[in-house]
């Protein structure tokens, strides 16, 4: 197994569509196992995908449950492995903070679905369901889109939005 | 000569296109922008900006002071310490609203910081009518003594008119 380098802001190639994997072979195994050990060795890093170090395929990976401490209201489905990954269902939103290993020294605000239903295959090529929610859902939204070549960076929402501001309706009898 | 971080400060009444014209001016004089934070507070325009500089902090004030006198805006500059890729997380957010009345800020932030808040952003503002206008408190920080300090100290601050949420920041980092 190996540590990979992972690719930075303003590397172009980060924005770039990953492909489908077409062939579940060990090569694929051991490139996943390497991806898996440069997760683990980021610091706080509960996600990864393929094209954060450099290898243009539809592969992610996520585990919350190595956190010191489980976010409220966060489904664990421990480790997730997910090749050519398609969320099908999409259910509420939640705005919450995002970092990446690719943009390092800065954090914010993006909103999310807050469930989310999805297909995935495992290393062998076996398609299954998932279900998840919270900042497990955020999670696998957040690798989902670097295989689509985007960023946090490209959904951050203002960190002075707050929850109060609202437009104001004049009342009818106003008109 | 060393380039030096400074940081520069514009008050005055606000107008549209204060910001090009200033970061047009320090551009043009040499400048590196670092981080800044402009907030229109009643109606005032009002802008901080980190600006790297080869120069005195005289010379930066006469680099901008043309256009701020043209706009009629207070300028202040001060040589500061500090640099960029300083970022501190809070891991915790709170929110505090009331029917205005004096001392909400220094009551709530006085029971948090006793309880180990350490304040990385702040932002109030005043809603409602001028007949019955509302307070609203918005803070990050950081909970050097932990989060349910910090909610038991909210909870005292909730028994003298206002209400107040606490979330804490799961910082997702993919």
């Amino acid at each position: 197994m190996a540590l990979l380098d992972i690719l930075t802001y303003p590397d172009p190639r980060l924005k770039q569509v990953s492909q489908p994997v077409q062939v579940f072979d060990d090569a694929l195994r051991a490139f996943v196992a390497d991806l898996e050990e440069t997760m683990r060795a980021g610091p706080g890093g509960v996600g990864i995908a393929a094209p954060q170090v450099g290898r243009f395929e539809r592969i992610v990976i996520v585990d919350i449950s190595a956190m010191r401490k489980l976010p409220k209201g966060s489904s664990n489905s421990g480790r997730l492995l997910l090749i050519n990954p398609e969320i099908t269902e999409w259910e509420g939103m939640v705005m919450g903070r995002e970092g990446c290993m690719s943009v390092p020294d800065y954090t914010g605000n993006v909103i999310r679905a807050e469930k989310i239903s999805f297909t995935a295959c495992d290393e062998f090529g076996a398609s299954r369901e998932y279900c998840c929610e919270g900042f497990e859902a955020r999670a696998v939204q957040h690798e989902v889109d670097h295989l689509d070549g985007m960023l946090f960076l490209d959904r951050l929402v203002s960190r002075r939005s707050d929850l109060f501001r609202r437009k104001v309706y004049k009342k009818k009898d106003e008109k | 000569m060393n380039e030096h971080w400074y940081m520069l400060t514009l008050v005055g009444r606000d107008r549209p296109g204060i910001v090009a014209r200033i970061t047009h001016a320090l551009f043009e004089g040499g400048c590196h922008l670092g981080e800044t934070s402009m907030m229109r507070l009643g109606g005032n325009f009002t802008i901080m900006m980190m600006v790297r500089f080869t120069g005195t902090t005289r010379a930066l004030e006469q680099l901008v002071a043309g256009e701020a006198e043209s706009l009629g805006l207070r300028l202040h500059v001060d040589r500061v310490e500090g640099g960029l890729h300083r970022h501190v997380e809070p891991d915790v957010r709170i929110t505090v609203y009331g029917a205005d009345r004096a001392g909400i800020v220094a009551q709530v932030t006085g029971a948090l910081a006793e309880a180990g808040l350490d304040i990385l952003d702040l932002i109030s503002d005043v809603g409602g009518t001028e007949d019955a206008p509302i307070y609203i408190l918005h803070i990050e920080g950081r909970a050097l003594e932990g989060i349910p300090a910090l909610a038991s100290a909210l909870e005292i601050v909730k028994g003298k008119g206002v209400d107040a949420q606490l979330t804490p920041i799961d910082i997702m980092v993919g």
